[in-house]
This record gives structure tokens, sequence and C-alpha cells, in this order.
């Protein structure tokens, strides 16, 4: 059989594949000349932006999904039944495929869905190719694998979404993960990054692993590996077959308690924990801490944004797309891994002292908003998920660029380096307290504020009162903790007797009333030394890392204004069948 | 669409925004150049507001009027929705005049004083920042009053949060870190409670139109859902108001904020918590009210009962005022409680009477920070009236209006809401009420016996010689420093009584509350007619 290709539809992937392609064979051919790291970053950040911009121009188009990739309905397949009362042939031809779109299974899919998801791992990989000019101008780290990598994890994120069978999605969700550890790892000079890199591979390949184990569960079960057939199969409370079979006590107490087979709540509950990994959901987050801390933060960002958007996009498609029926059985499973996963993040994030580490804690509080409204029993809180991703990327890319900045001027990393940063770089200081704000969902950060109504009106509307109070708790609790890092911006730093001494009005009872504040002016003074140690870097990274700050600052002031753009972007309905 | 209430919000946020452009600080120019900023800004919203009242049609103050309504986020329903009618005037009024006499406090004369934060000092106390943090807190108390968007009023609700931190964790005493964290982590704990109260309100009615669901009068939420509802809310509001046990931020906020942070605070941010019971708990959820009334009306007496014995316990003055905003809010809950126009009138009127009775005080309490370098009365001394003769009668009067002597603005906020206990809505236990007013009543002699006890302790007797660090002696030699824990004897001469611009901000104060104190129709004649119809009455 041939399959017919519509180029068009697999275009972003193309053009970023090409352009991985492109800046290998540059970092090859090239000669080892100054002008050549900035260039293949320029040659990646093209590839980058003419994949968005194919996507945008996908996105404008009216019309059908596009779909790719297909088989005929009709396909003998391996038509296997897994168990009795799960037979395939019968159920697929039940009137149940939405629209008379069940005449062919596709594996590739571009609808609003797709788009939105794609956009913003493009959108967010814009900011992390500027953000890696400037890790790599230092020039420690190999150019064109780094690049290289990016791409790939970048192809992923964007096949990710589009995937509507299992086998592809598995495959997408490790093109993203893969490339990272090794972009973990390109520092090699570094002990932190090592661990972290180990860390992160051990991690994913349990939670693949699992998750595969899960996957082959329910393609065993159902034996289909598109996404719509499993909806179709899965549709309603399974029978367990022993109930079917006689109706005799022990099989109608079975059926009360089993109303669908074991097995098909393993296979959800695997395949949850392996997305529960790469979303870095409690309780399997601790890997976050280490490796955002050990990976440079380019990587970081990537990890928290693009790689947490893909496993979500990977979650919210199977859950959604294949499982909506047994949604009665997940939803309370995905509630309770949101609610503790924000409690935890947030609990750890209080105690951090070191700034990407904080940020990794909070993102695991974030991973838990945004898993929050898939715990509601609701068709439409999807898009309220997809909505709070949306604008955490935003302020939390954001968030990094400045942390990158800062780190360019002092090694430590620690939050006291963050002291005084309004005055001495008022653009920087202020774009972090704006990005901070926004991420405990204040005014003026009403990006923030606007994400959280969001998820809080559909956990209100969709009966999830427990996990709204839950929320808005941790909400409190993870304000403490950006305010007080933003205060810190605000603060002068004590450099020396005399001139900055009143600045602290009354000095000494003010530090007996907090006691760090004691501990931290040598701190300060730490951090100027360093400041003058680092500064070797040269002026070159500053305009990348400048120029991703006010990218990420002007979508935040936007989504701020307007966040009606946001929620325009939502794929109106359920995501289309394959 | 109208230009006045957009200007009203419009005016301090541009004269915010125009802070955020670069010019060379630490000159005496551009000190100058800022009081005048200031200055203008926060009188050309007053003035705004004085247009506004000047315009609004009081023969039909239950109507909304001046409305401007557009689209803002049509995915949230959120509309851009403001308009004023009799119960938000007062307060945008109020809320305006505050921050103008905050911008004369700080900015009048030679802009000097130890209490005017925007002189130039070593090491910088930042006077651009405060402005640019006062002009963003009048927008969102303003809007707060103008909103009539259930999500609007929200947002706005949380604009003051961020601001009010930094007001307190910059220029607050010493302790001023703690208090500005608790100060916004509870404010901010009823905040998202609120959040939860309203969007129930929206789940189950589908609108967030405060103007529709006013009309309503609950039509279309279950009972319990409006209890649910009211209780979400009414916790949220009681954060900010504070009511009884959940006040415990306030003690801590105004003794550490400074003067013109205090006064704010409690002129006008407390008044956020009320308004909303008034606005939104009570119209919109009036099954929710009567169900819950008897509790809002026993945790309002425990705050009355409970913030006087406080008052008698404190040793500082700041502190003191503090714990009596306790008792004054518990009244206004009283009133809210008796779900009688009389006795919500009641709670509109000793609203603003708090606002500005208790402006007044932080003022005065302030200026006896600054000349003294302490609240703490028993260091004070006493002899108040023999030494600085006009800031002792000043004290004087402030006290005698807060403890609700007739003939001042105080009396009649406690008065009607007693009244209002003593005739409950019917369905309320009247019993149980008169038990309210009893307690209320036992409250306001409290209240007449603290204040009465501050005085004695602090305005008479005899002075002691012994004065901590007195700042104000100290700005004639042109130094500034303050030296905490010196402690210097000087003499009585020494020390400066009210100077020109304090008298500048308190005169329009001390005006007001004489005003309402004596004529009390000019405001319950605009409160009344929508008090009436938000409760459904005739």
């Amino acid at each position: 059989m041939i399959q017919s290709i519509d180029y068009y539809a697999v275009a972003p992937l193309l053009v970023l594949v090409l352009t991985a392609g492109a800046v290998l064979l540059l970092d090859a051919f090239l000669p080892r000349r100054p002008y050549a790291r900035p260039l293949l970053g320029a040659v990646t950040l093209t590839g980058v932006l003419g994949a968005l911009g194919v996507v945008a121009a996908q996105a404008v188009r009216d019309g059908d999904p596009m779909r790719t990739f297909c088989v005929p309905a009709g396909l003998p397949g391996p038509a296997r039944a897994g168990i009795g009362a799960l037979d395939v042939g019968t159920l697929g031809s039940g009137p149940g495929g939405p629209g008379g779109a069940a005449s062919a299974l596709c594996s590739f899919v571009v609808d609003d869905f797709t788009l939105v998801f794609a956009g913003l791992a493009l959108a967010a990989g814009v900011v992390v190719v500027l953000l890696s000019m400037a890790e790599l101008s230092a020039g420690d780290v190999p150019v064109g694998e780094w690049y290289f990598l990016l791409l790939c994890t970048l192809v992923g994120a964007v096949a990710l979404p589009a995937s509507r069978d299992l086998v592809m999605l598995v495959v997408a969700l490790e093109l993203v993960s893969l490339p990272v550890f090794a972009l973990t790892a390109l520092r090699r000079y570094d002990g932190r990054s090592s661990e972290a890199a180990v860390k992160l591979f051990l991690v994913s390949v349990v939670s693949t692993a699992v998750m595969l184990f899960g996957v082959s569960l329910l393609y065993g079960m159902t034996g289909t590996v598109y996404l719509d057939r499993l909806a179709q199969v899965l549709r309603g409370p399974v029978a367990e077959p022993m109930a079917i079979s006689g109706p005799d006590a022990y099989a109608s107490v079975l059926q009360i308690t089993y109303d669908l087979p074991p097995v098909l709540i393993v296979a959800m509950v695997l395949v949850i924990a392996g997305f529960g990994f790469k979303v870095a959901a409690v309780p399997f987050h601790a890997w976050a801490g280490d490796v955002y801390q050990g990976a440079p933060i380019p990587v970081a960002a990537l990890l928290s944004v693009i790689s947490k958007a893909a496993g979500f996009a990977g979650l919210i498609l199977i859950l959604v797309a294949a499982l909506r029926g047994q949604i009665a059985v997940w939803a309370p499973l995905v509630a309770i891994i949101a609610a503790l996963t924000m409690t935890v993040g947030n609990l750890l994030a209080l105690r951090q002292r070191h700034a990407v580490r904080l940020l990794a804690w909070s993102s695991v509080a974030q991973s838990g908003y945004i898993l929050a409204p898939l715990g509601v029993r609701d068709d439409e809180a999807v898009s309220a998920s997809i909505a709070y991703l949306v604008f955490y990327a935003a302020m939390n890319l954001g968030a990094f660029a400045v942390v990158m900045l800062v780190s360019r001027r002092g090694a430590r990393g620690g939050l006291d380096d963050y002291r005084g940063l309004a005055f001495r770089n008022p653009a920087a200081g202020l774009a972090l307290a704006f990005f901070l704000i926004c991420l405990a969902g204040l005014p003026p950060g009403l990006a923030g504020l606007f994400a959280k109504v969001v998820v809080f009106r559909e956990l209100v509307d969709g009966g999830g009162a427990w996990l709204a109070l839950v929320m808005a708790a941790n909400t409190v609790v993870g304000l403490y903790y950006y305010v007080a890092w933003a205060a810190r911006i605000f603060t002068p730093v004590p450099v020396t007797e005399g001139a900055g001494a009143p600045a602290t009005a009354g000095g000494a009872p003010a530090g007996a009333g907090v006691p760090s504040a004691v501990g931290e002016v040598p701190a300060g003074a730490d951090v100027t030394s360093a400041v003058a140690g680092r500064t070797g870097g040269g002026r070159a990274g500053w305009v990348p890392v400048g120029v991703a700050i006010v990218l990420a600052g002007v979508v935040a002031v936007v989504f701020s204004i307007a966040p009606q753009v946001v929620l325009d972007l939502l794929p109106e309905g359920l995501i289309a069948s394959g | 669409m109208n230009w006045v209430l957009i200007a009203l919000l419009g005016v301090p946020l541009a004269g915010a925004a125009a802070l955020l452009a670069p010019f060379r600080r630490d000159t005496a120019a551009g000190g100058r150049l800022l009081q005048t900023h200031a200055l203008a800004v926060s009188g050309v919203t007053f003035a705004l507001s004085v247009v506004l009242a000047a315009g609004f049609d009081y023969g039909d103050a239950a109507r909304v009027q001046f409305s401007t309504d557009l689209a803002w986020v049509p995915g949230l329903d959120l509309r851009f929705h403001l308009g004023v009618d009799g119960i938000s005037l007062p307060l945008v009024v109020l809320t305006t005049l505050l921050v103008f006499l905050c911008s004369v406090y700080l900015c009048w004369g030679r802009a000097d004083g130890p209490g005017q934060l925007l002189r130039p000092k070593t090491g910088g106390n930042r006077p651009r920042a405060l402005v640019f943090t006062l002009l963003v807190l009048e927008v969102g108390m303003i809007g707060t009053f103008l909103a009539l968007d259930l999500l609007l009023f929200f947002v706005f609700f949380e604009v003051v949060l961020i601001p009010m931190y930094f007001v307190i964790a910059v220029w607050g005493g010493h302790a001023r870190r703690a208090a500005a964290i608790k100060f916004i982590l509870y404010t901010l704990l009823g905040s998202v409670v609120l959040l939860l109260g309203l969007l129930l309100i929206w789940a189950q009615t589908g609108t967030l139109d405060m103007i529709a669901l006013a009309r309503a009068h609950g039509t279309g939420m279950s009972s319990s859902a409006q209890v649910l509802a009211f209780i979400a809310v009414g916790i949220g509001l009681a954060v900010k108001t504070p009511m009884w046990p959940l006040h415990t931020w306030l003690p801590a906020a105004h003794t550490e904020a400074p003067t013109v942070g205090s006064v704010l605070l409690a002129g006008v941010l407390l008044k956020m918590g009320t308004y909303g019971f008034a606005r939104i708990a009570i119209p919109v959820l009036p099954d929710g009210a009567a169900a819950m009334a008897p509790w809002l009306g026993a945790f309002a007496v425990i705050g009355i009962i409970y913030g006087s014995l406080a008052c008698l316990a404190q040793r500082d003055l700041k502190r003191m005022i503090a714990y009596s905003s306790i008792g004054h809010m518990g009244f206004v809950l009283l009133g809210f409680a008796t779900l009688t126009p009389v006795g919500v009138n009641g709670a509109l009127f000793g609203n603003i009477a708090h606002g500005l009775i208790t402006a007044l005080l932080f003022f005065i309490a302030g200026a006896i920070k600054d000349r003294y370098g302490t609240t703490d009365m028993p260091s004070l001394g006493g002899g108040m009236l023999s030494r600085l003769p006009h800031l002792g009668s000043l004290l004087t009067f402030a006290a005698v209006a807060s403890l609700g002597m007739p003939g001042l603005a105080g009396f009649w906020g406690e008065m009607l809401a007693l009244l209002g206990a003593y005739g409950p809505a019917a369905g309320l236990s009247r019993p149980l009420y008169l038990t309210f007013m009893a307690l209320g009543g036992l409250g306001t002699v409290l209240t007449a016996a603290y204040f009465l006890l501050m005085l004695s302790r602090v305005t008479h007797g005899r002075s002691v010689e012994t004065v901590h660090a007195p700042v104000l002696a100290a700005v004639g030699g042109g130094g500034g420093g303050r030296r905490p824990g010196t402690v210097l004897r000087v003499g009585i001469a020494r020390v400066r009584d009210v100077t020109g611009y304090e008298l500048a901000a308190w005169v329009p104060l001390i005006a007001l509350i004489l005003l309402l104190g004596l004529w009390p129709k000019t405001l319950l004649l605009v409160t009344g007619p929508v008090v009436r119809t938000l409760l459904g009455a005739p």
C-alpha cells in the first residue's frame, strides 16, 4: 500500500529537520573563526522562525484539520481481540465515528490543538535559541552539536501534539527527551551538569519504560494503536468479562467493584505515571531540582517549558482523545496528583536559596495548576489547562531569561545575587519583578492572574471545589517566595558602611528583626567580587538575552492587557480525530 | 463610555507611568518637580471626583450613573464595567481626598519635615518610588469602588496588594518585613477565597454583572449555593475589613507602616472589604446573607468587645488605634448583619466616618512619632497638652470623635448600627440581635474608656523631661539623621508644635468630621435610596 503524504501538514517538521542538517554540515565545514558561533545561532534561529511562520500560516488557513499518514479503515489489520468482551471488529463498526471521520485512521493530524502546542514550542524555542547564543558565546561548548540537538528536540515537540497513534506519540516524546540529556551533558567540564544529565537520563528512561508498559497494555487490550479507535473501544464502562458470563453472586460483586477490567486501570495508571515523570508531577518530581540546577540555563528553560508542554500535550492526547470514556476513572487520579504536585512543589520552593532551583520547584507547582483542570470531569477543562500552559510559558521563559542575564554576572546563582538588581540594571530588575509577580498571579501581573482565574473557573464550574481550595491555599504559599524574591530585587545591597548603611533605615534593629539579614552582608560583598570576576564573558552574549527578555516581556504584557489573545487561540471543542 | 470615570483611573495611572521616564534624581530641582507632580496628579484626581460628585444626580441616587461598559476579556465574561451610585460615590471622594491629603502631607512647604518621606536623604529613601506606589494604590482603590463587574472588582481588589506591600516593606518601621509579608499573605488568602466565591456566583448564574445580579436578588441560585458563596465571599471580604478572628494582620501592618501607609490602609483599604459586603455579598446573595447574618453579627460583636479590650491593654499608640479600627469595623459589620436599611445605612455611614477619623488619628500618631521618636505611651510620658498644646488638642479632638461623641461623625454610624440591631430584618432572631445590641452598647462604653485612658496618659499630667530622639527638633539644625536608641534631654521649647504641612493635611478631615457629625443627612440622603434598592425593601 502506498501512503500519500501531505507535505504541507508536515512542513514545520521538515523545516526544522532541514535546518538541523544544515547546522551539522555548516559546523563540519565552516572554518573555525569567531563568526562561526553566531552564524550557526542565526541559522538555527532562522529555521525556528521559519517553522513558526509555517505554523502561523497553517493556523490562519480555514477548513478541516489536515490529516496525513493515514490508513483506510477497511485495511485488514491485526484485528485480534485482546479480551473477549473488547472485540474491536464489532465496536469499530458502531456508530461511534465522529462526523463519519472513521473512514480512515490517520497518525498525523494538524488541528487547533496541534497548532497551539506547536506554536508554543516554537515560540519558546526562539527564546531558548536566543539564550543559547549567550550560553555558547563563552566558547567552551560545542556549537554545532548544541543547535542540532536543540532542533531535534523541537522536531519532537512539534510532532508530538500532531500524533494520533500510540507509537508515534511515544517516538515523538522520546525525540523530545533524548537530545535533552545530551544538551545537559554538553558542558563536559562541569560535574553538576554531568550529574544532572545522568539523573535526567535515568528518570527519563524509567518513565519511558513505565509508559511503554502501559501503552502496550492498552494495545494488547484493544488491538489498536490509533487514539480514535481506542476511544471507540473504551467508550463506556466496560463490563468485567466474568460478570457477563454468569449471574452468580460473586460476579455481581465484581461488577460493582470493577466496572472495567483491572488491567485497563493498570494501563491508565502506568501511562499517567509515565507522563507524570515528564511533567515532573508529584510523586515523580524528585529529579527536577538537581537537573534544573545542573543543566545550563537555556536547557533548564527548555525543560521547564518545551519539554513540559510536550508532556502535557501527550498526556492530554492520551487521556482526552483516547481514554475520554474512562474519565470517571482517571479524573480523580489526576486531581489527586495535581493537588499533591502543587502542594509539594510550593513547599519545596519555599526554602530554596538558589534561583534556578527555586524556579525548578515552582515550575513543579505550576505543573500542578496545569494538571488541575484535567482532574475535573468536564470536556472543556482541557482548554483551561492549555490556556494556563501558554500564560505560564511566557512568564517562566521571561524569568529564566533574566536569570540567565544575572548568572552571567554572578556565578553563584543564589537569590542574594538579585539584591538591588533594580538599581544596577533597572530594566532587568523591573522585568524580573514583573515575571515573578505574573507567576504569583497578582496585579500588575494580570497574565498570571487571568491564568489562575481560568483554572479556578473550570474547577468551580466542574465541581472540583476541594481542588479549588487546595489551589487557593497554594497560590498563597507560592506568593510568599515569589514576592520575597521580587522584594530582594528592590532591596539595596549593603555594600559598605557609610553611604549604604542608612538605606536600611536603622540597620541594627532591622537586622534583629530579620536574622538572615545579618548573614547577607558578606554575601553581598561576595557578589560584587564575583561580578568583577565574571565579566570576562564579554558583552556579546548580552544582546540575545536582552532580546529574549524584551520578547518575553512584551508577550507577558500583551497577555496581561489582552488575555483574550490566548483564549482565542484555544481549540474549540474536542481534539480532532485521527 | 464616560470620560470622568476613565479619567479618574487614567490620571493616577498616567501619573505613575510618567514617573517611569528616566530623569536625573537626587537633585533639588528633581525633588521639587517630583513634589509638584505628586500634588498635581493627586489634586487633579481629587478635582475629578469633585466633578463627579457635582455632576451626580442626587434625586436618583439609586441608579448607577456615569456608566461605562466595554468588553475586555470575552473569554472570561469579563467586562470593563464602571459606574457610580450612592454607596460608591462617597467612597470614591474619600479615596481621592485621602490620597490628595497624603500628597499634601508629603509635599507641603519645603517638604523637609520628618514625616515627609519625599525629602532627599543620604542613602536615598526613594521618593519617586513612593509617589509611584501611592498613585498605583490609588488606581486600585478607586477602581474597586467603581467596578460593576465581579471579576473586574476582584482585579482592582488585588491591585492594591503589591503597592501596599512595598509601602510597608520599604518605608515602614523596624519590623516592617514581617509585617508586610503577613499583610500580603493574609489578604491574598482572603482574596483567593473571595475569587472562589465570585466564581461560584458566576457558575450558578452565568453572569458577572453586579447590577443584573443585584436586580435578580438571588434568583437563579439555590439557597445552599448562596450560603456557600456568601461564606466564601464573606471570608474574603472579612479578612480585608477585618473581622474578628481574621484580623491579626492589621495591628502589625498598621504599627509598621509609615504614616501615609497607615492613613490609606485604615482610611480606604479596610473600606474595600465593607464595600464588598454592601455591593456584592448582601444584595447578590440575599438567602445566604439571611442565613449567615447571625454569625456575621456575632463575629462583629466579638470584634467590638475584643478590639476594645485589646485597646485597653496596648502600650503603643499606633497599635491601639489599629485595634480600635477592629472595634469600629465591628460596628460596621453589625450594621450589615441587621439586613435592615437603618443598619446598612449606619454601616455605610460608619465606614466613611471611620475613614475620616482614623485617618486623622494616624496622621496625629505619625506626628507624635516624628517628635518623640516613639509611640510607646509610657515613654511619651504625658503632659502633651502643656508641651504641645495644638497637637494635644487635635489628638483629643480625634479621640473624642472616634469614641462616638454626639455631634461628631463617629456617633451616627454606631448609633444607627445599634438601632438596626434593635429591630433586625424579618426572619432574624430578635432576642439574639438585642443581645448583640447590648454587647455593642457595652463596646461603646469600653471604647470611651480606652480613649479617655489614652488621653489621660498622654495629654494630661505632667510632662517628663526625657524624650527619645526628638527628630523634629533636629530638623532646624539641618542634619535630619535619626539616631535610634539615643535618649536626649531637651528643653520643651525645642520640639515644634503642629507645622504647616500637617495642618494643611488635617484641616479638611476635621471639617468633614464636624460636617458629618452635625449634618448627617448629607451622607444618609446619598446612601439611603441605594440601600433600600439593594435590600429589596420598598
